[in-house]
């Protein structure tokens, strides 16, 4: 019997768009300021870039605090158990239409391979690359950044990299939402809040 | 303020994509790809309301930025810019008088002006030296007096030639008497008749009978020194231009920023000078007092003192934006509002004296923007119009190369070390012009030669034997250096810092002049810790980057094409 669930309330949604437009239009705006290509022209991308900068540290900063308080950073707390499984659904289950391992309720929506996936993003690259992109855009401001950096190109560097690290986490992200019931019912879920699942 | 205005906007952007992302959600629900439900409600039109006022504050709160407009602390409605002359020296009966020599003229202003000799005289427009400091060297006199330089080499043995541009009469030796007061002239700096001209080769004399200069075939005519001296006032461009545009022998030779079209020019060329702009003095930014004029040269004066500044009337974040205030840090004015020098007339590029003496037909003499490019008494030159400068950190001292000073010939000379670096914390990237030169020196000794060029046959003037090596020998003697006997040449660097010819606003540089990875401004200048974002980027990891890229595409594509093709078998 299939119900329907209500996963990512009004919030989540909303910060989910928010962030994936952020992160997507920052990968625009930030690899024509790296020079390979031209589209904005460099003073509007380096303009835009800073703006959709500090929106997403905002964004972040907001999301940090939603999840302190709703208790929902216990989504994200990676382990071990589950991952092989997982691995082996994603290696072989999946092409003989076997059943997901890890059921999906609200309580637990992400799979063990994707709290270790995501917990490496929200906690690691994103927080480090927002740093780097503050120390890019103030790195000769002390009184703003409150330490006198010696060069800039150590911390440009760097944020380029974990660019690269982000988009790569991007391409996987896009690819597994076609992995749910339907191929879009995970974008749709996304979408509504709602997705169905298979009621044990 | 800032942050407060950043919140502003990015609470703005932040509520436009949340209404952007209702919009969405109704399309969708409208083309029946999601079905409606409770979850998804729209926004009470409230918000829409809300929005709006709120949108009209963040612009009231802009409206300040916008309305910004000072650009300089300078006063162009001042009396000092205007300058309406205090007296009419037409209506002095001592000007009136038959003046018989230039110094009557001098001791006649200096019976009025009878404290104005006291400052000149410890001015290097006098005393053609002054106190330079630098690392190796420490402090010492230095100046025009016993400098070497990539032009026309030295002053030494050349006297009456070079020292038509001496702010006196009669500097023709090592015993110039640099405390006779009579030999100031006062005129060269304060006449304002255009009729006073100081005769190329007479050590800072005028003529006395009509005489034309061979050279040019220009006619001097003996000065009406009551005409110029009642004329007199305070100092236009035209009067410190009959020297600063024509140094290394012609117009715009030696600076490419400093010429004779800056008399009379438009403010495209230069915003301060033209007359359609600002219409400034040279002493309006060359402050002075007591005839000590600021602004040194750093291929004469290393001592990081009396220097102009842009800001000294602009505030160094007058910009709107705050990204290129920045680059104020690191960047000097110029470098972005100086984009091209020697806007009008040509300018010297290279000289390469090892050429000199052929005798070559005019008609093998090619032009270069019609300037030619040979002459027998002084060998090859190349020529630059509308350049683009050279860019270099400086940190505001430098180090030369002084005759006597040991050189390594083998690669070549810079004559002017301009010392700086990006992580030296002190400098800035600022505008040159690179003049390469190829000049007489001594093998054996490896020190420059001080030549001989100007003087009558026989006396080994090269000007008028064509012989270096008599050239060599007189020229070291009058200087009083050492010379071994055997002479070659070795090229020669020297760096002009590019000043002047300052563009109006909107053709500043824009970022993709230098934001680029390649073929941009500075393509070339390299210094350890630099990074330019958008020229530079770590080859390996970007590498890595791509790579991580087009796995992960090229994984989950075929990851994909495996799903469709078991879910193919299954049917």
């Amino acid at each position: 019997m299939k119900q329907k669930v209500l996963f990512y309330t009004r919030f989540e949604r909303l910060w989910h768009w928010l962030q994936a437009f952020l992160i997507l239009s920052l990968a625009v705006t930030g690899f024509e300021v790296h020079g390979i290509y031209s589209i904005f022209g460099f003073s509007t991308a380096v303009e835009y870039h800073n703006l959709l900068g500090l929106s997403l540290i905002g964004l972040y900063i907001f999301w940090v605090f939603w999840l302190i308080i709703t208790g929902q950073w216990r989504q994200y707390v990676p382990g071990i158990k589950g991952v092989y499984e997982q691995a082996m659904y994603y290696i072989s289950g999946i092409f003989k239409d076997a059943p997901h391992p890890t059921e999906k309720t609200p309580e637990s929506k992400l799979n063990p391979m994707q709290r270790v996936a995501y917990f490496v993003l929200v906690a690691v690259l994103i927080p480090l690359q927002l740093i780097l992109g503050a120390l890019y855009l103030y790195y000769n401001e002390p009184d703003v950044l409150g330490i006198q950096l010696e060069s800039l190109e150590p911390v440009a560097i760097l944020h380029t990299f974990v660019a690269f690290l982000i988009l790569t986490f991007v391409i996987g992200h896009i690819y597994l939402t076609t992995t749910g019931h339907t191929l879009t019912s995970y974008i749709k879920g996304m979408i509504t809040g709602y997705e169905e699942v298979d009621h044990k | 303020m800032k942050i407060i205005k950043f919140f502003l906007i990015s609470i703005s952007i932040l509520t436009k994509i949340y209404v952007s992302y209702y919009r969405i959600i109704q399309f969708l629900v409208l083309f029946n790809y999601i079905q409606q439900n409770k979850e998804v409600q729209m926004p009470h039109k409230m918000f829409y309301q809300i929005y709006a006022v709120f949108i009209l504050v963040v612009m009231v709160a802009f409206s300040d930025v916008i309305a910004q407009d000072k650009i300089s602390n300078y006063d162009l409605n001042s009396p000092y810019h205007k300058h309406i002359p205090m007296v009419d020296h037409s209506q002095f009966d001592v000007l009136k008088k038959k003046f018989k020599t230039p110094q009557e003229v001098t001791e006649t202003c200096l019976s009025c002006h009878n404290k104005a000799h006291e400052g000149l005289m410890k001015t290097s427009h006098w005393l053609w030296t002054e106190t330079n400091t630098q690392s190796k060297r420490g402090e010492h006199k230095y100046g025009k007096y016993d400098a070497v330089n990539n032009f026309c080499i030295s002053i030494q043995g050349n006297w009456a030639r070079c020292t038509s541009c001496h702010a006196g009469y009669g500097y023709e030796n090592n015993e110039f008497d640099f405390t006779n007061k009579s030999n100031i002239d006062c005129l060269v700096c304060h006449d304002q008749s255009g009729t006073y001209k100081k005769f190329p080769t007479k050590a800072g004399y005028p003529v006395t009978e009509e005489t034309v200069f061979p050279e040019n075939n220009v006619t001097y005519l003996p000065p009406d020194y009551n005409k110029i001296a009642q004329s007199v006032g305070i100092p236009k461009r035209q009067n410190c231009g009959v020297c600063h545009y024509f140094g290394g022998g012609g117009n715009n030779v030696k600076h490419g920023d400093l010429e004779k079209a800056l008399t009379k020019t438009t403010k495209k060329v230069d915003v301060h000078m033209g007359i359609d702009g600002a219409n400034m003095r040279c002493a309006e930014c060359h402050k002075t007092e007591n005839h000590n004029i600021t602004g040194k040269l750093y291929t004469v004066a290393t001592d990081n003192e009396d220097r102009v500044s842009c800001t000294d009337c602009h505030e160094s974040n007058i910009h709107k934006n705050p990204i290129l205030n920045r680059h104020t840090e690191t960047i000097a004015c110029q470098t972005c509002h100086i984009p091209e020098y020697a806007k009008v007339n040509p300018t010297k590029m290279s000289w390469d004296w090892s050429k000199a003496g052929e005798n070559r037909k005019p008609a093998d003499i090619p032009k270069m923007h019609g300037e030619p490019t040979y002459n027998k008494k002084k060998g090859e030159f190349t020529f630059g119009v509308n350049v683009k400068p050279d860019y270099v950190f400086f940190n505001g001292t430098a180090e030369q190369v002084h005759f006597g000073d040991k050189i390594d010939p083998t690669k070549p000379v810079v004559m002017n070390t301009l010392n700086g670096s990006y992580l030296d914390g002190k400098s800035k990237i600022i505008p040159v012009k690179i003049f390469t030169g190829k000049q007489i020196y001594d093998t054996e000794l490896n020190t420059f030669i001080a030549p001989k060029l100007f003087g009558k046959p026989g006396t080994g003037a090269y000007w008028s034997d064509f012989d270096w090596g008599k050239s060599a020998t007189a020229g070291m003697k009058e200087a009083g250096l050492t010379y071994s006997g055997k002479y070659g040449f070795v090229s020669t660097v020297a760096y002009w810092r590019i000043n002047h010819m300052v563009s109006p606003k909107e053709d500043a540089l824009s970022c993709n002049e230098c934001h680029v990875p390649e073929g941009g401004r500075l393509a070339k200048l390299q210094s350890e810790g630099l990074y330019i974002p958008g020229r530079d980027r770590n080859a390996t990891l970007d590498s890595i980057g791509y790579f991580l890229l087009i796995a992960t595409f090229i994984g989950v594509l075929g990851h994909g094409l495996l799903r469709i093709v078991f879910a193919s078998k299954r049917k």
